[in-house]
Protein backbone atom coordinates (compact mmCIF):
# COMPACT_ATOMS: atom_id res chain seq x y z
CA UNK A 1 0.00 0.00 0.00
CA UNK A 2 1.14 3.04 -0.77
CA UNK A 3 1.60 5.76 1.88
CA UNK A 4 2.74 9.86 2.29
CA UNK A 5 5.50 10.59 3.99
CA UNK A 6 3.70 11.20 7.68
CA UNK A 7 2.14 7.86 7.05
CA UNK A 8 5.20 5.66 6.85
CA UNK A 9 6.82 7.59 9.52
CA UNK A 10 3.77 6.66 12.06
CA UNK A 11 3.60 3.21 11.15
CA UNK A 12 7.01 2.82 11.92
CA UNK A 13 6.73 4.74 14.59
CA UNK A 14 3.45 2.45 15.68
CA UNK A 15 5.15 -0.64 15.01
CA UNK A 16 1.93 -1.46 12.05
CA UNK A 17 2.82 -1.93 7.94
CA UNK A 18 0.69 0.52 6.42
CA UNK A 19 -1.58 3.34 7.41
CA UNK A 20 -4.28 5.34 5.77
CA UNK A 21 -5.64 8.58 6.85
CA UNK A 22 -8.09 7.89 9.90
CA UNK A 23 -6.99 5.14 11.10
CA UNK A 24 -5.82 5.72 15.58
CA UNK A 25 -2.16 4.37 16.57
CA UNK A 26 -0.10 5.02 19.30
CA UNK A 27 3.38 6.09 18.01
CA UNK A 28 6.28 5.80 20.05
CA UNK A 29 7.76 9.65 20.44
CA UNK A 30 11.43 10.16 19.41
CA UNK A 31 11.60 13.95 21.14
CA UNK A 32 9.02 15.65 23.26
CA UNK A 33 9.66 19.37 23.76
CA UNK A 34 8.70 21.97 26.34
CA UNK A 35 9.41 25.60 26.80
CA UNK A 36 8.36 27.37 30.16
CA UNK A 37 5.24 26.04 30.09
CA UNK A 38 7.30 22.93 31.31
CA UNK A 39 5.80 24.06 34.73
CA UNK A 40 2.33 23.26 33.80
CA UNK A 41 3.36 19.73 32.26
CA UNK A 42 4.91 18.88 35.77
CA UNK A 43 1.98 19.96 37.30
CA UNK A 44 -0.03 17.30 35.62
CA UNK A 45 2.80 14.90 35.10
CA UNK A 46 2.55 14.72 38.61
CA UNK A 47 -1.31 14.47 38.66
CA UNK A 48 -0.88 11.27 36.71
CA UNK A 49 0.82 9.28 39.62
CA UNK A 50 -1.87 10.57 42.36
CA UNK A 51 -3.07 8.10 44.37
CA UNK A 52 -1.04 5.39 42.41
CA UNK A 53 1.51 3.01 43.93
CA UNK A 54 3.82 4.29 41.28
CA UNK A 55 6.77 6.99 41.68
CA UNK A 56 6.84 9.94 39.29
CA UNK A 57 9.45 8.43 36.61
CA UNK A 58 9.54 10.23 33.20
CA UNK A 59 9.88 7.57 30.23
CA UNK A 60 13.16 8.57 28.85
CA UNK A 61 15.03 11.47 30.06
CA UNK A 62 17.38 11.62 26.97
CA UNK A 63 14.35 12.18 24.79
CA UNK A 64 12.88 15.09 26.66
CA UNK A 65 14.15 18.57 25.39
CA UNK A 66 12.97 22.09 27.92
CA UNK A 67 13.99 25.01 26.17
CA UNK A 68 13.74 28.85 28.32
CA UNK A 69 13.02 31.17 25.87
CA UNK A 70 8.99 32.79 25.88
CA UNK A 71 10.49 34.99 29.00
CA UNK A 72 14.02 35.31 29.06
CA UNK A 73 15.26 36.53 31.27
CA UNK A 74 12.09 36.59 33.49
CA UNK A 75 9.81 39.21 32.98
CA UNK A 76 8.24 38.82 36.59
CA UNK A 77 8.45 36.51 39.81
CA UNK A 78 5.78 34.31 38.65
CA UNK A 79 7.79 33.68 35.47
CA UNK A 80 11.15 33.27 37.68
CA UNK A 81 9.40 30.79 40.07
CA UNK A 82 7.95 28.46 37.34
CA UNK A 83 11.30 28.14 35.72
CA UNK A 84 12.93 27.45 39.29
CA UNK A 85 10.58 24.84 39.53
CA UNK A 86 11.47 23.54 35.53
CA UNK A 87 15.30 23.56 36.63
CA UNK A 88 14.66 21.32 40.01
CA UNK A 89 12.51 18.82 38.33
CA UNK A 90 14.97 18.76 35.10
CA UNK A 91 17.88 18.24 37.66
CA UNK A 92 15.41 15.69 39.89
CA UNK A 93 14.95 13.70 36.20
CA UNK A 94 18.43 13.79 34.92
CA UNK A 95 16.18 15.54 31.57
CA UNK A 96 19.21 15.27 28.95
CA UNK A 97 18.29 17.90 26.88
CA UNK A 98 17.86 21.30 28.98
CA UNK A 99 18.89 24.60 27.75
CA UNK A 100 18.65 27.07 30.07
CA UNK A 101 18.60 30.77 29.72
CA UNK A 102 22.42 31.45 28.80
CA UNK A 103 24.41 33.45 25.59
CA UNK A 104 25.68 30.13 24.39
CA UNK A 105 23.52 27.04 23.81
CA UNK A 106 20.67 29.03 24.62
CA UNK A 107 17.89 30.35 22.36
CA UNK A 108 14.33 29.63 20.68
CA UNK A 109 13.53 26.18 20.92
CA UNK A 110 12.72 26.09 17.58
CA UNK A 111 16.12 27.13 16.26
CA UNK A 112 17.91 25.12 19.11
CA UNK A 113 16.43 21.93 18.31
CA UNK A 114 17.67 22.02 14.80
CA UNK A 115 20.81 23.54 15.29
CA UNK A 116 22.08 20.85 18.35
CA UNK A 117 21.47 18.39 16.18
CA UNK A 118 17.87 17.07 18.02
CA UNK A 119 15.76 16.30 15.19
CA UNK A 120 16.63 13.68 12.65
CA UNK A 121 14.52 12.23 9.21
CA UNK A 122 11.81 9.82 10.10
CA UNK A 123 11.64 10.98 13.67
CA UNK A 124 7.86 11.67 15.78
CA UNK A 125 8.46 15.04 17.48
CA UNK A 126 6.26 16.84 19.78
CA UNK A 127 6.36 19.83 21.39
CA UNK A 128 3.89 21.93 23.26
CA UNK A 129 4.60 24.55 21.34
CA UNK A 130 1.84 25.30 18.48
CA UNK A 131 5.08 26.19 15.96
CA UNK A 132 6.85 22.70 16.63
CA UNK A 133 5.69 22.02 12.88
CA UNK A 134 9.07 23.70 12.43
CA UNK A 135 10.78 20.54 12.74
CA UNK A 136 9.08 18.91 9.65
CA UNK A 137 11.55 20.92 7.99
CA UNK A 138 13.91 17.87 8.56
CA UNK A 139 11.53 15.50 7.39
CA UNK A 140 10.29 14.61 10.80
CA UNK A 141 6.79 14.44 11.58
CA UNK A 142 6.55 17.06 14.26
CA UNK A 143 3.17 18.52 15.69
CA UNK A 144 2.03 20.83 18.78
CA UNK A 145 0.20 19.33 21.76
CA UNK A 146 -0.97 20.91 25.30
CA UNK A 147 0.35 20.46 28.62
CA UNK A 148 -1.41 17.42 29.62
CA UNK A 149 -0.82 15.83 26.22
CA UNK A 150 2.42 16.25 26.76
CA UNK A 151 2.48 15.23 30.47
CA UNK A 152 0.88 11.26 29.48
CA UNK A 153 3.95 11.48 26.79
CA UNK A 154 6.74 11.92 29.74
CA UNK A 155 4.95 9.15 31.50
CA UNK A 156 4.07 6.59 28.57
CA UNK A 157 6.43 7.51 25.91
CA UNK A 158 3.98 7.53 23.43
CA UNK A 159 1.04 9.57 22.16
CA UNK A 160 -2.22 8.11 22.46
CA UNK A 161 -4.54 8.02 20.23
CA UNK A 162 -3.83 9.85 17.59
CA UNK A 163 -5.08 9.68 14.14
CA UNK A 164 -3.52 9.55 11.08
CA UNK A 165 -3.92 12.92 9.56
CA UNK A 166 -4.68 13.58 5.64
CA UNK A 167 -2.21 15.17 3.66
CA UNK A 168 -1.54 18.23 1.15
CA UNK A 169 0.69 18.20 -1.32
CA UNK A 170 2.05 21.57 -2.35
CA UNK A 171 4.12 21.55 -5.55
CA UNK A 172 6.25 24.69 -5.45
CA UNK A 173 7.90 25.72 -8.59
CA UNK A 174 10.29 28.57 -9.96
CA UNK A 175 12.84 31.10 -8.89
CA UNK A 176 12.20 33.32 -6.10
CA UNK A 177 12.62 37.23 -7.47
CA UNK A 178 15.17 39.46 -5.65
CA UNK A 179 13.99 39.81 -2.35
CA UNK A 180 11.41 37.65 -2.02
CA UNK A 181 11.84 34.24 -0.45
CA UNK A 182 10.30 31.98 1.90
CA UNK A 183 8.42 33.61 4.31
CA UNK A 184 6.23 35.11 1.25
CA UNK A 185 5.99 31.75 -0.08
CA UNK A 186 4.11 31.03 3.13
CA UNK A 187 1.91 33.53 3.62
CA UNK A 188 0.94 33.28 0.01
CA UNK A 189 -0.21 29.85 0.89
CA UNK A 190 -1.97 30.53 3.62
CA UNK A 191 -4.21 33.74 2.30
CA UNK A 192 -4.79 30.93 -0.44
CA UNK A 193 -6.05 28.79 1.77
CA UNK A 194 -6.80 30.22 4.68
CA UNK A 195 -5.94 30.11 8.80
CA UNK A 196 -8.59 26.93 8.70
CA UNK A 197 -7.42 25.44 5.02
CA UNK A 198 -5.18 22.77 7.01
CA UNK A 199 -6.87 22.04 9.86
CA UNK A 200 -6.24 18.38 11.02
CA UNK A 201 -4.22 18.08 7.92
CA UNK A 202 -0.49 17.77 6.76
CA UNK A 203 1.11 20.35 3.95
CA UNK A 204 3.92 17.84 2.47
CA UNK A 205 6.25 20.10 0.25
CA UNK A 206 7.85 19.21 -2.86
CA UNK A 207 8.98 21.13 -6.06
CA UNK A 208 12.23 22.53 -7.43
CA UNK A 209 12.01 25.66 -5.27
CA UNK A 210 12.02 23.46 -2.03
CA UNK A 211 14.53 21.29 -3.62
CA UNK A 212 16.89 24.39 -3.71
CA UNK A 213 15.69 26.04 -0.46
CA UNK A 214 17.86 26.29 2.25
CA UNK A 215 17.77 24.44 5.60
CA UNK A 216 16.59 27.66 7.18
CA UNK A 217 14.00 28.44 4.77
CA UNK A 218 12.19 25.42 4.81
CA UNK A 219 11.78 26.13 8.90
CA UNK A 220 10.34 29.16 7.75
CA UNK A 221 7.56 27.18 5.49
CA UNK A 222 6.79 24.38 8.21
CA UNK A 223 6.86 26.70 10.97
CA UNK A 224 3.84 28.92 9.50
CA UNK A 225 2.23 25.58 8.38
CA UNK A 226 0.07 25.69 11.94
CA UNK A 227 -1.35 28.68 10.50
CA UNK A 228 -2.82 27.27 7.75
CA UNK A 229 -4.22 24.95 10.85
CA UNK A 230 -2.09 22.31 9.36
CA UNK A 231 -1.13 19.58 12.35
CA UNK A 232 2.27 19.66 10.92
CA UNK A 233 4.34 20.78 7.58
CA UNK A 234 6.90 18.43 6.38
CA UNK A 235 9.86 18.68 3.79
CA UNK A 236 10.78 15.03 2.53
CA UNK A 237 14.67 14.89 3.58
CA UNK A 238 17.77 15.17 0.61
CA UNK A 239 20.99 16.14 0.21
CA UNK A 240 20.20 19.59 1.99
CA UNK A 241 18.99 17.95 4.79
CA UNK A 242 22.11 15.98 5.53
CA UNK A 243 24.48 18.83 4.95
CA UNK A 244 22.66 20.61 7.86
CA UNK A 245 22.93 18.03 10.46
CA UNK A 246 26.19 17.14 9.48
CA UNK A 247 27.82 20.75 8.73
CA UNK A 248 25.88 22.70 10.89
CA UNK A 249 24.25 20.59 13.49
CA UNK A 250 27.23 18.57 14.20
CA UNK A 251 25.36 14.78 13.61
CA UNK A 252 27.71 12.34 13.16
CA UNK A 253 25.63 9.35 12.96
CA UNK A 254 24.34 7.74 10.15
CA UNK A 255 20.63 9.04 8.92
CA UNK A 256 17.82 6.90 8.15
CA UNK A 257 15.60 8.96 5.05
CA UNK A 258 11.87 8.40 4.81
CA UNK A 259 10.35 9.08 1.46
CA UNK A 260 6.84 9.42 0.72
CA UNK A 261 6.06 6.85 -2.11
CA UNK A 262 5.52 8.27 -5.60
CA UNK A 263 1.85 6.79 -6.00
CA UNK A 264 0.77 8.13 -2.38
CA UNK A 265 -2.81 9.06 -2.22
CA UNK A 266 -3.35 13.06 -1.32
CA UNK A 267 -6.38 14.29 -0.05
CA UNK A 268 -5.68 17.91 -2.02
CA UNK A 269 -2.99 19.27 -4.82
CA UNK A 270 -1.71 22.80 -4.64
CA UNK A 271 0.72 24.23 -7.21
CA UNK A 272 2.48 27.36 -6.70
CA UNK A 273 4.68 29.28 -8.86
CA UNK A 274 7.09 31.73 -7.58
CA UNK A 275 8.79 33.27 -10.24
CA UNK A 276 6.07 36.50 -10.39
CA UNK A 277 5.61 36.05 -6.72
CA UNK A 278 5.60 39.95 -5.24
CA UNK A 279 6.19 40.12 -1.14
CA UNK A 280 3.57 39.42 0.82
CA UNK A 281 1.78 41.13 3.58
CA UNK A 282 -0.42 39.17 6.12
CA UNK A 283 -2.76 42.20 7.60
CA UNK A 284 -4.22 42.77 11.20
CA UNK A 285 -5.94 40.61 12.67
CA UNK A 286 -5.68 37.20 11.19
CA UNK A 287 -2.39 35.48 9.37
CA UNK A 288 -4.70 34.68 6.54
CA UNK A 289 -5.68 37.98 5.40
CA UNK A 290 -2.64 38.54 3.21
CA UNK A 291 -2.21 41.25 0.53
CA UNK A 292 0.77 41.95 -1.90
CA UNK A 293 3.12 44.42 -0.83
CA UNK A 294 1.32 47.72 -2.82
CA UNK A 295 -1.99 47.31 -0.96
CA UNK A 296 -0.58 48.71 1.92
CA UNK A 297 2.50 50.29 0.84
CA UNK A 298 2.98 53.61 2.68
CA UNK A 299 1.17 52.14 5.87
CA UNK A 300 2.95 53.99 9.20
CA UNK A 301 4.60 51.51 11.26
CA UNK A 302 5.70 52.36 14.99
CA UNK A 303 7.87 49.48 15.56
CA UNK A 304 9.65 46.79 14.02
CA UNK A 305 10.47 43.31 14.62
CA UNK A 306 12.81 41.39 13.66
CA UNK A 307 13.56 37.53 14.67
CA UNK A 308 11.57 34.63 16.20
CA UNK A 309 10.77 31.08 15.21
CA UNK A 310 9.89 32.33 11.88
CA UNK A 311 12.71 34.24 10.73
CA UNK A 312 15.44 35.10 13.49
CA UNK A 313 18.15 32.98 11.35
CA UNK A 314 21.69 34.21 10.36
CA UNK A 315 20.28 34.51 6.85
CA UNK A 316 17.22 36.73 7.77
CA UNK A 317 19.91 38.90 10.20
CA UNK A 318 22.25 39.34 7.30
CA UNK A 319 19.04 40.18 4.65
CA UNK A 320 17.92 42.36 7.00
CA UNK A 321 21.57 44.00 8.05
CA UNK A 322 22.22 44.43 4.14
CA UNK A 323 19.04 46.69 3.74
CA UNK A 324 19.88 49.08 6.28
CA UNK A 325 23.61 49.15 6.27
CA UNK A 326 25.16 52.62 5.96
CA UNK A 327 21.57 54.01 6.96
CA UNK A 328 19.61 54.84 9.93
CA UNK A 329 15.97 53.62 11.39
CA UNK A 330 13.19 56.20 11.15
CA UNK A 331 12.95 58.67 13.61
CA UNK A 332 9.43 58.17 13.51
CA UNK A 333 10.14 54.23 14.03
CA UNK A 334 11.87 51.69 16.50
CA UNK A 335 13.43 48.65 15.44
CA UNK A 336 14.11 45.32 17.73
CA UNK A 337 16.04 42.48 16.48
CA UNK A 338 16.34 39.07 18.27
CA UNK A 339 18.34 37.01 17.24
CA UNK A 340 16.91 33.50 17.16
CA UNK A 341 19.77 31.74 19.34
CA UNK A 342 23.21 32.05 21.35
CA UNK A 343 25.37 30.75 18.38
CA UNK A 344 23.00 33.34 15.66
CA UNK A 345 23.83 36.19 17.39
CA UNK A 346 27.70 35.53 17.55
CA UNK A 347 27.39 34.27 14.24
CA UNK A 348 26.13 37.37 13.40
CA UNK A 349 28.27 39.30 15.60
CA UNK A 350 31.15 37.41 14.12
CA UNK A 351 30.03 38.95 10.63
CA UNK A 352 29.89 42.37 11.78
CA UNK A 353 25.80 42.09 11.12
CA UNK A 354 25.23 43.72 15.41
CA UNK A 355 27.43 46.61 14.52
CA UNK A 356 25.36 47.15 11.48
CA UNK A 357 21.81 46.94 13.48
CA UNK A 358 23.41 49.36 16.30
CA UNK A 359 25.13 51.90 14.42
CA UNK A 360 21.94 51.98 12.07
CA UNK A 361 19.90 52.55 15.54
CA UNK A 362 18.51 49.30 15.78
CA UNK A 363 18.26 47.73 19.17
CA UNK A 364 19.72 44.04 19.43
CA UNK A 365 18.07 42.51 21.55
CA UNK A 366 18.73 38.55 23.84
CA UNK A 367 18.24 35.10 22.03
CA UNK A 368 14.64 34.31 22.96
CA UNK A 369 11.00 35.18 21.97
CA UNK A 370 11.12 38.50 22.84
CA UNK A 371 7.67 40.38 22.23
CA UNK A 372 6.20 38.09 19.82
CA UNK A 373 3.90 37.22 21.95
CA UNK A 374 3.06 40.22 23.90
CA UNK A 375 4.87 39.87 27.16
CA UNK A 376 7.65 41.73 27.71
CA UNK A 377 10.41 43.37 25.40
CA UNK A 378 8.57 45.51 23.01
CA UNK A 379 4.97 45.82 24.25
CA UNK A 380 3.09 48.17 21.63
CA UNK A 381 1.09 51.53 22.51
CA UNK A 382 -2.33 52.20 22.34
CA UNK A 383 -3.32 52.22 18.27
CA UNK A 384 0.70 51.72 17.87
CA UNK A 385 1.25 49.41 14.61
CA UNK A 386 4.03 46.93 13.94
CA UNK A 387 5.46 45.17 11.31
CA UNK A 388 6.92 42.40 12.07
CA UNK A 389 8.98 38.87 10.65
CA UNK A 390 7.41 37.12 13.24
CA UNK A 391 4.07 34.75 12.51
CA UNK A 392 0.98 35.88 14.41
CA UNK A 393 -0.91 38.98 14.20
CA UNK A 394 -4.05 38.33 16.50
CA UNK A 395 -5.50 41.08 18.04
CA UNK A 396 -3.65 41.82 21.53
CA UNK A 397 -0.88 39.38 20.43
CA UNK A 398 2.06 42.03 20.71
CA UNK A 399 0.68 43.08 24.47
CA UNK A 400 -2.18 45.54 23.42
CA UNK A 401 -5.91 45.03 22.14
CA UNK A 402 -5.94 48.61 20.74
CA UNK A 403 -2.54 47.67 18.53
CA UNK A 404 -2.12 46.24 15.01
CA UNK A 405 0.52 43.75 13.73
CA UNK A 406 1.54 43.26 9.92
CA UNK A 407 3.73 40.20 9.45
CA UNK A 408 6.45 40.44 6.76
CA UNK A 409 9.85 38.64 5.44
CA UNK A 410 13.15 40.34 6.99
CA UNK A 411 13.69 42.09 3.69
CA UNK A 412 10.32 43.81 3.62
CA UNK A 413 11.23 45.10 8.12
CA UNK A 414 13.88 46.00 7.45
CA UNK A 415 13.54 48.15 4.10
CA UNK A 416 10.23 50.17 6.50
CA UNK A 417 12.54 50.37 9.68
CA UNK A 418 14.66 53.07 7.11
CA UNK A 419 11.61 54.83 6.19
CA UNK A 420 9.48 54.48 9.00
CA UNK A 421 6.39 52.87 6.62
CA UNK A 422 5.80 49.62 4.77
CA UNK A 423 8.19 49.86 2.07
CA UNK A 424 8.78 47.82 -0.66
CA UNK A 425 12.15 46.62 -0.61
CA UNK A 426 12.92 46.70 -4.40
CA UNK A 427 11.76 50.07 -4.44
CA UNK A 428 14.08 51.05 -1.93
CA UNK A 429 13.91 54.48 0.18
CA UNK A 430 11.26 56.21 -2.17
CA UNK B 1 -30.84 23.70 28.43
CA UNK B 2 -28.19 26.06 27.98
CA UNK B 3 -28.44 29.99 27.52
CA UNK B 4 -26.04 31.74 25.01
CA UNK B 5 -24.13 34.25 27.22
CA UNK B 6 -22.11 35.61 23.88
CA UNK B 7 -21.37 34.77 20.49
CA UNK B 8 -18.20 35.62 18.62
CA UNK B 9 -17.17 35.18 15.04
CA UNK B 10 -14.47 33.43 13.10
CA UNK B 11 -10.56 33.02 13.77
CA UNK B 12 -11.07 33.62 17.34
CA UNK B 13 -7.58 32.96 18.49
CA UNK B 14 -5.67 31.81 22.26
CA UNK B 15 -4.61 34.88 22.56
CA UNK B 16 -7.80 36.30 22.62
CA UNK B 17 -9.20 33.34 24.89
CA UNK B 18 -6.19 33.65 27.07
CA UNK B 19 -3.80 36.56 26.54
CA UNK B 20 -0.38 35.76 26.62
CA UNK B 21 0.73 38.33 29.36
CA UNK B 22 -1.08 35.90 31.69
CA UNK B 23 0.30 32.97 30.87
CA UNK B 24 2.96 32.82 33.33
CA UNK B 25 -0.51 31.34 35.41
CA UNK B 26 -0.41 28.29 34.58
CA UNK B 27 -2.68 26.04 36.81
CA UNK B 28 -6.09 25.23 35.95
CA UNK B 29 -7.39 26.42 39.48
CA UNK B 30 -6.24 29.62 38.84
CA UNK B 31 -6.44 30.52 35.31
CA UNK B 32 -10.52 31.06 35.14
CA UNK B 33 -10.64 34.54 36.16
CA UNK B 34 -8.35 35.99 33.20
CA UNK B 35 -10.60 34.06 30.27
CA UNK B 36 -11.54 36.99 27.61
CA UNK B 37 -10.20 39.36 29.84
CA UNK B 38 -9.21 41.89 27.05
CA UNK B 39 -13.10 41.92 26.67
CA UNK B 40 -14.79 43.44 30.10
CA UNK B 41 -17.94 42.77 29.17
CA UNK B 42 -17.51 39.12 28.07
CA UNK B 43 -15.49 38.52 30.90
CA UNK B 44 -17.82 40.04 33.38
CA UNK B 45 -20.70 37.84 32.32
CA UNK B 46 -18.24 34.83 32.32
CA UNK B 47 -17.72 35.92 35.90
CA UNK B 48 -21.46 36.63 37.05
CA UNK B 49 -22.66 34.55 39.44
CA UNK B 50 -25.91 35.87 38.49
CA UNK B 51 -26.06 33.76 34.91
CA UNK B 52 -28.31 30.91 34.78
CA UNK B 53 -25.68 27.60 35.57
CA UNK B 54 -26.17 25.97 31.95
CA UNK B 55 -24.60 28.72 30.13
CA UNK B 56 -23.19 28.71 26.14
CA UNK B 57 -20.97 30.52 24.41
CA UNK B 58 -21.44 30.22 20.73
CA UNK B 59 -18.74 30.73 18.10
CA UNK B 60 -18.01 30.51 14.18
CA UNK B 61 -15.29 28.92 12.13
CA UNK B 62 -11.69 28.07 13.99
CA UNK B 63 -11.94 28.32 17.14
CA UNK B 64 -9.33 28.79 19.39
CA UNK B 65 -6.61 28.43 16.85
CA UNK B 66 -2.97 30.09 17.47
CA UNK B 67 -0.91 28.89 20.52
CA UNK B 68 -1.69 25.47 21.84
CA UNK B 69 -1.49 27.38 25.36
CA UNK B 70 -3.51 24.69 27.52
CA UNK B 71 -4.70 27.88 29.79
CA UNK B 72 -7.31 28.86 26.67
CA UNK B 73 -8.80 25.74 27.56
CA UNK B 74 -8.57 25.52 31.51
CA UNK B 75 -9.60 29.46 31.74
CA UNK B 76 -13.47 28.07 30.36
CA UNK B 77 -13.45 25.00 31.27
CA UNK B 78 -13.55 26.53 35.42
CA UNK B 79 -16.73 28.42 34.05
CA UNK B 80 -18.58 25.04 33.48
CA UNK B 81 -19.68 26.86 29.87
CA UNK B 82 -20.43 24.37 26.49
CA UNK B 83 -18.87 25.83 23.68
CA UNK B 84 -20.32 25.50 20.22
CA UNK B 85 -18.57 25.98 17.60
CA UNK B 86 -18.83 26.31 13.09
CA UNK B 87 -15.42 24.66 13.84
CA UNK B 88 -12.59 24.33 16.37
CA UNK B 89 -8.59 24.43 15.96
CA UNK B 90 -7.04 20.93 16.20
CA UNK B 91 -4.98 21.61 19.34
CA UNK B 92 -7.39 23.21 21.01
CA UNK B 93 -9.84 20.91 20.27
CA UNK B 94 -7.27 17.90 21.49
CA UNK B 95 -6.52 20.23 24.53
CA UNK B 96 -10.64 20.55 25.45
CA UNK B 97 -10.91 16.49 25.29
CA UNK B 98 -8.15 16.20 26.99
CA UNK B 99 -9.14 18.72 29.92
CA UNK B 100 -12.82 17.30 29.74
CA UNK B 101 -14.03 21.53 28.82
CA UNK B 102 -17.51 20.96 27.12
CA UNK B 103 -17.36 21.45 23.30
CA UNK B 104 -19.55 20.94 20.56
CA UNK B 105 -19.41 21.29 16.64
CA UNK B 106 -22.39 22.54 14.79
CA UNK B 107 -21.43 23.63 11.52
CA UNK B 108 -24.46 25.33 10.33
CA UNK B 109 -25.32 26.49 13.94
CA UNK B 110 -26.99 29.95 14.30
CA UNK B 111 -27.63 31.92 17.79
CA UNK B 112 -28.03 35.11 19.49
CA UNK B 113 -26.87 36.17 22.78
CA UNK B 114 -29.39 34.94 25.43
CA UNK B 115 -31.30 31.80 23.05
CA UNK B 116 -31.68 28.97 24.40
CA UNK B 117 -29.78 25.75 23.33
CA UNK B 118 -30.83 22.19 23.65
CA UNK B 119 -28.01 19.93 23.03
CA UNK B 120 -28.31 16.15 22.00
CA UNK B 121 -26.87 13.72 20.80
CA UNK B 122 -26.99 14.67 17.07
CA UNK B 123 -28.60 18.06 16.87
CA UNK B 124 -28.66 21.31 18.70
CA UNK B 125 -31.91 23.22 19.17
CA UNK B 126 -32.20 26.78 19.06
CA UNK B 127 -35.52 27.03 21.62
CA UNK B 128 -35.23 30.81 20.46
CA UNK B 129 -35.71 30.37 17.09
CA UNK B 130 -37.20 26.95 16.59
CA UNK B 131 -33.95 26.39 14.26
CA UNK B 132 -32.09 22.77 14.64
CA UNK B 133 -28.80 22.28 14.03
CA UNK B 134 -26.99 18.80 13.01
CA UNK B 135 -24.21 18.24 15.27
CA UNK B 136 -20.62 15.98 14.01
CA UNK B 137 -19.39 13.93 16.28
CA UNK B 138 -15.89 13.57 17.83
CA UNK B 139 -14.03 10.74 16.29
CA UNK B 140 -14.09 7.38 18.58
CA UNK B 141 -10.50 7.91 19.44
CA UNK B 142 -11.48 11.34 21.53
CA UNK B 143 -14.69 9.66 22.36
CA UNK B 144 -12.52 7.64 24.77
CA UNK B 145 -10.98 9.82 26.47
CA UNK B 146 -13.76 11.68 27.34
CA UNK B 147 -15.34 8.56 28.95
CA UNK B 148 -12.70 8.36 30.65
CA UNK B 149 -13.13 11.65 32.35
CA UNK B 150 -10.13 12.90 30.58
CA UNK B 151 -6.60 12.76 29.54
CA UNK B 152 -5.04 12.11 33.28
CA UNK B 153 -7.15 9.42 34.06
CA UNK B 154 -6.94 7.73 31.12
CA UNK B 155 -3.21 7.63 30.81
CA UNK B 156 -3.20 6.56 34.62
CA UNK B 157 -5.26 3.14 33.82
CA UNK B 158 -2.65 2.65 30.95
CA UNK B 159 -0.09 3.14 33.28
CA UNK B 160 -1.19 0.94 35.83
CA UNK B 161 -1.69 -1.79 32.72
CA UNK B 162 2.01 -1.70 32.67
Amino acid sequence: MSMTIVEKILAKAAGKSALKPGDVVEPRIDLAMSHENGALVINQFLQIYEGTPLEPKVWDASKIAIIFDHRVPAESPKTASNQKKVREFVREQFIGKFHDIRGDVGGICHQILPESGYVRPGCVVVGTDSHTTSHGALGAFSFGIGATEMASVWALGKALNVEVPATIKVIVTGEFPEFVGPKDLILHLIGKISAQGANFRVIEFHGDTIRKMSTSGRLVICNMSVEAGATAGIVPADDETVRYLKEEAGVEDSLEMVFPDADAEYDELIEIDVSKLEPQIACPHTVDNVKSIDEVHGTAIHQVVIGSCTNGRLDDLEMAASMIRGKKVSQNTRMLVFPASGRIYSQALGKGLIGDFMTAGALVMNPGCGPCLGIHEGALGDGEVALSTTNRNFKGRMGNPTAAVYLCSPAVAAASAVTGVITDPRKGDN
Amino acid sequence: MAKVIFTVGDDISTDIIYPGRYMATVLPSETPQFAFIDDPEFNGRLLSTDEPQARAIVAGENFGCGSSREQAVSTLKGHEVVIVAKSIARIFLQNAVNLGLDIVIAPNIEASTGDELEISENQAINKTTGQSFEIVPLPKSRQEIIEAGGLIPFTRTRLLAG
